[in-house]
């Protein structure tokens, strides 16, 4: 893949809860291995956005996506391709951590790779270590394993959730606000976690955070009632803005 | 009736209450009970709640003071015994606990593995202009008359059963002792086949109410791991949701075991039990109902009818206690797990 062609593209794309348009012809180019920020205030659709980039908005019921999401120039919304596979090569952080339960640490990392048919323990062993030190959790939790997936902190479980999808190693990664239920510390974490992960992965973060964008994210977005009105690089959108709406948003002029 | 709470008569004022003290807190508790409108409010609520203690308990005694003189003839072989026979005196209700457990136990063997698969449909699977129809459908399922039941059980369950299921079964796994004897429709497979059919709605709309309450988050967790939706169901849904599965299974059983009307009508009323399940036989409800007139009041014969209602009642509370601390385990295990 050259320097200049994008890991994630939509054309036109349209997504509707209902007959309520909630994105409304979001054209834009996500490039391969760099953190994309998406910010908006609440309700601009920019959670809306992110889950027809696997295939998760049409999981909740009553709702239509038209338009095209182009994941390495291939159209994930194309007659025949399975969203199963979508989701595979595009994983997802959401708000609130959503570790399983009943399953263990271990299990709750495991459980992509088994959802994929794999049954070589020692593959699964070595992916859960691999992932668990990719999300910087292993050293915590790794005299712990078979405790239960909810019985670490908040910000624990969030990175648990971050290692459980990278296990099944995604291309991209999205996450939705991943650092909206935790505390300062946790959050900070998280921050450097993406950073580092930026490099192997591409990662697409919502948040409605100004300085977590400004902190980790090559580009940004800014979206407001379901458009996109600006996306440019993080530093340039931030410090001298091209358009007159996210000046006014980043200045926090607006409500 | 105790009320201490926030009353003026708190008897906490200071570490030690000389009688007298006592005594006016006494007074005064009752003075609030039947002189403020307050009081005989909480009064009356008290009594309607006891009332139902009360009910409980005139018919446990009722129960044990009707079965005295059977205990007092047979001992403990009332509930060993094996025989049962009006004519000569002789009263073992073994058979007839053989044959509750048994139908159902089959019954659940048939309606657990039904009710859940419809509440996975109407919950994961169906979109709303089916689903929930069909629920309000399942349910009424649970309208229906015993008695109706029954008779529908005899005029065309036995048919199908004698033609068609039991031949079947006879000619595929016959050398099973379940499936022994002469194809009738008239027996215990019929009856299990009743109870399913009366339970599936109770075991379908617990679990389907305990799938729906399952997290979207935990659904949207598995899907974005690149879960089917089957796989989700089987190993997210199910997993959460299983303790409300239980307890429906619980509650389904429950009812098994004490209805009576339909069982009555198609279980074909015979006094002895045998694992075929082609055979007839009789539960320890059935029993009551098909013989409550022959026997006359006040002889041992109404006894040990008495009695075979007292051991029912017995079991039922068993079922039901012993039901609530495995449920208890079950969202026990999550919890300790949790820790």
């Amino acid at each position: 893949m050259g320097e200049s062609s994008a890991k994630i593209e939509t054309r036109e794309l349209d997504a509707y809860f209902g007959s309520n348009k909630a994105v409304k012809g979001i054209d834009i180019k996500v490039k391969a291995n760099h953190a994309t920020a998406i910010i908006g205030p609440s309700g601009c659709g920019k959670s809306t956005f992110i889950r027809c980039l696997n295939r998760m908005h049409e999981v909740v019921p009553g709702t239509r996506v038209t338009g095209e999401v182009l994941l390495e120039g291939e159209d994930i919304y194309s007659r025949g391709t399975n969203p199963v596979d979508v989701r595979r090569r595009v994983g997802m952080i959401f708000q609130k951590p959503n570790p399983f339960p009943n399953a263990s640490i271990f299990d709750n990392v495991a459980y992509g790779l088994r959802m994929n048919g794999i049954r070589d323990k020692a593959f699964i062993q070595e992916q859960v270590e691999r992932s668990l030190k990719q999300a910087a959790l292993w050293d915590e939790v790794k005299d712990n394993l078979d405790a239960s997936g909810v019985s670490i902190s908040g910000g624990q479980q969030q990175r648990l959730c971050i290692a459980r999808a990278m296990a099944i190693e995604p291309e991209v990664l999205l996450m939705d606000e991943p650092c909206s239920a935790l505390d300062p510390i946790a959050t900070s974490k998280i921050e450097d976690l993406i950073f580092d992960l930026k490099n192997d992965y591409t990662v697409i973060i919502v948040t409605h955070n100004m300085q977590q964008a400004a902190r980790v994210a090559d580009w940004t977005a800014f979206m407001y009632l379901g458009e996109l009105i600006e996306f440019n690089k993080t530093k340039r959108l931030f410090e001298n803005p091209e358009e007159e709406l996210t000046e006014r948003y980043i200045t926090g002029r607006f409500g | 009736m105790n009320n201490d709470e926030g009353g003026p008569n708190d008897p906490v004022h200071n570490g030690w209450n000389p009688p007298s003290a006592k005594l006016d807190g006494l007074r005064e508790t009752l003075n609030h009970l039947i002189l403020t409108s307050d009081g005989r409010f909480q009064l009356f609520c008290g009594a309607l709640a006891f009332s139902a203690v009360a009910i409980f308990a005139w018919v446990v005694g009722y129960l044990i003071e009707g079965a005295f003189p059977v205990l007092d003839s047979m001992g403990y072989k009332f509930f060993t015994g094996s025989t049962w026979s009006f004519d000569q005196g002789i009263f073992g209700a073994l058979p007839f606990i053989g044959g509750t457990l048994y139908t159902s136990a089959v019954a659940m063997m048939i309606a657990v593995p039904i009710s859940v698969g419809i509440a996975i449909f109407i919950s994961e699977i169906a979109p709303k202009w089916i689903g929930t129809p069909l629920g309000f459908l399942v349910e009424m399922l649970a309208a229906v008359p015993s008695v109706v039941f029954g008779i529908w059980g005899i005029f065309t369950l036995r048919g199908f059963m004698r033609d068609q299921v039991e031949p079947f079964l006879q000619g595929s796994l016959g050398f099973l002792p379940f499936f022994e004897g002469r194809t009738f429709g008239i027996d215990k497979l019929s009856a299990a086949v009743i109870l399913a059919i009366m339970i599936i709605p109770t075991i379908s709309a617990i679990s389907r109410d305990a799938l729906k309450a399952v997290p979207t988050s935990q659904k949207e967790a598995a899907l974005a791991l690149g879960a089917t939706r089957y796989e989700m169901v089987g190993t997210i849904a199910l997993s959460y949701a299983r303790s409300g599965i239980f307890g429906a299974a619980v509650l389904g059983l429950g009812r098994a075991v004490g209805e009576t009307m339909a069982v009555t009508m198609v279980i074909g009323n015979v006094n002895s039990f045998s694992w075929s399940l082609l055979d007839p036989g009789q539960t320890l409800s059935s029993l009551i109902a098909a013989n409550w007139w022959e026997a006359p009041s006040g002889t041992v014969q109404q006894s040990a009818l008495i009695g075979v209602g007292l051991v029912l009642f017995v079991l039922m509370l068993a079922i039901n206690v012993v039901g609530r601390i495995l449920l208890s385990r079950v969202t026990k295990v999550g919890r300790v797990r949790v820790e």
